[in-house]
């Protein structure tokens, strides 16, 4: 008998997680959708042969990083060098407003903290493993993933205060 | 390691569309094992389960919908999705015989949630015809096999596929109700709605 849980399960357990760190690692647009979408198809059709033992939000952030990486390099595919700058990007699947500013604030890091955000920080992996994943020592890991945080807390806080003053 | 909800906000509508669009790229992968999705109803909310072989659960808020989605996991496959389009058809079939204007169930149905005598009883119900009853034993001479009265009572109660296999029209010989998946009070509404 399977003891695996029912995937609907996993996907209200982690679905978000799964989100932030989509965003965190390719900024808050359709890329990240797109990477979320094949991580929960590839997961879900692996799921029935998943070892039941399975830290599963740690398998899925480690999916979400390959598919991520995925979608890097089919953009990069299929960039095309344009005069035609658009004027601004469209609002249509993105976050709104603050959520926004947010998002962009991450994708603004400095790359080694944004990932380091997005994996250690955001994803729960351990920073052992995310510097395997992105390279370094562990410990800088965990220093640019706190610094990361740090700079976006203090970031938020300047603009929560402004706004509240302008109320 | 705890993530930070206020500091990292993801919308609940984002998770909603995402989750809409697995729904669609699971079934065109052909991964989706298990649909299901609930539905209200006169006798309370239902839950209804599909396989791409067709309709396999009907079940009742008072089985438990997280047990029934967890045994549905366990028995068919985990890969297992709240999609209701693959219910569309049920939902609208089981709209119309509580509103009284359908008599019979058009859908394809999978029945590997029983077998044995079991399946073959419930395999029988729906020749009992909208509006009438049978007792236990008529169902039992019904399908050959007169003195298995209590299999019978079994196979209503076992039943997975409760209002559309109609097992709430077999009855005790002495006319009272018997027992049934979703309770009294609900075999007794369905066989007003049927009366009326």
């Amino acid at each position: 008998m399977n003891t695996t849980i029912p995937f609907e399960q996993a996907i209200t357990q982690h679905g978000a997680t799964v989100l932030r760190v989509c965003r965190a690692v390719l900024g808050p647009g359709a890329d990240a959708e797109d990477a979320w979408s094949e991580t929960f198809v590839a997961a879900l059709a692996a799921w029935p042969d998943l070892d039941p033992d399975t830290n599963v939000e740690a398998w899925l952030v480690r999916v979400a990083r390959r598919k991520a990486i995925d979608v890097t390099r089919a953009r990069a595919r299929h960039a095309v060098p344009t005069d035609d700058v658009p004027d601004r990007p469209s609002n249509v699947g993105r976050p709104d407003g603050h959520d926004l500013d947010l998002w962009r604030a991450v994708a603004a890091l400095p790359e080694r903290q944004r990932l380091a955000v997005a994996y250690h920080y955001l994803g729960g992996l351990p920073h052992t493993e995310t510097a395997e994943l992105i390279g370094g020592r562990p410990d800088a890991v965990r220093r640019a993933a706190a610094d990361g945080v740090r700079s976006l807390r203090r970031a938020f806080a300047a603009a929560d205060a402004q706004e509240g003053a302008s109320r | 390691m705890s993530t930070d909800n206020d500091l990292f906000p993801v919308d609940e509508a984002t998770l909603a569309r995402l989750h809409a669009r697995l729904e669609r790229d699971a079934d065109t992968a052909g991964i989706l094992d298990v649909a299901y999705r609930t539905v209200d109803s006169p006798v309370g909310p239902l839950l209804l389960a599909a396989t791409p072989e067709g309709l396999v659960r009907v079940a009742y808020e008072r089985e438990g919908f997280d047990a029934v989605v967890q045994t549905l996991s366990d028995r068919i496959s985990p890969r297992i999705l709240e999609a209701p389009q693959r219910l569309d058809a049920a939902a609208r079939e089981l709209e119309e015989y509580f509103a009284g204007t359908r008599h019979t169930f058009d859908l394809p149905l999978d029945h590997r949630l029983s077998s044995g005598f079991r399946q073959t009883v419930q395999a029988a119900l729906p020749s009992i015809e909208y509006g009438r009853t049978l007792s236990y034993g008529q169902v039992a001479a019904l399908v050959g096999n007169p003195k298995a009265v209590r299999a019978v009572g079994t196979a209503c109660a076992t039943n997975p596929l409760p209002v559309v296999v109609p097992c709430h029209r077999v009855l005790r010989s002495d006319g009272s109700l018997g027992g049934y998946v979703g309770g009294a009070d609900a075999k007794s509404a369905l066989l007003t709605l049927e009366a009326a």
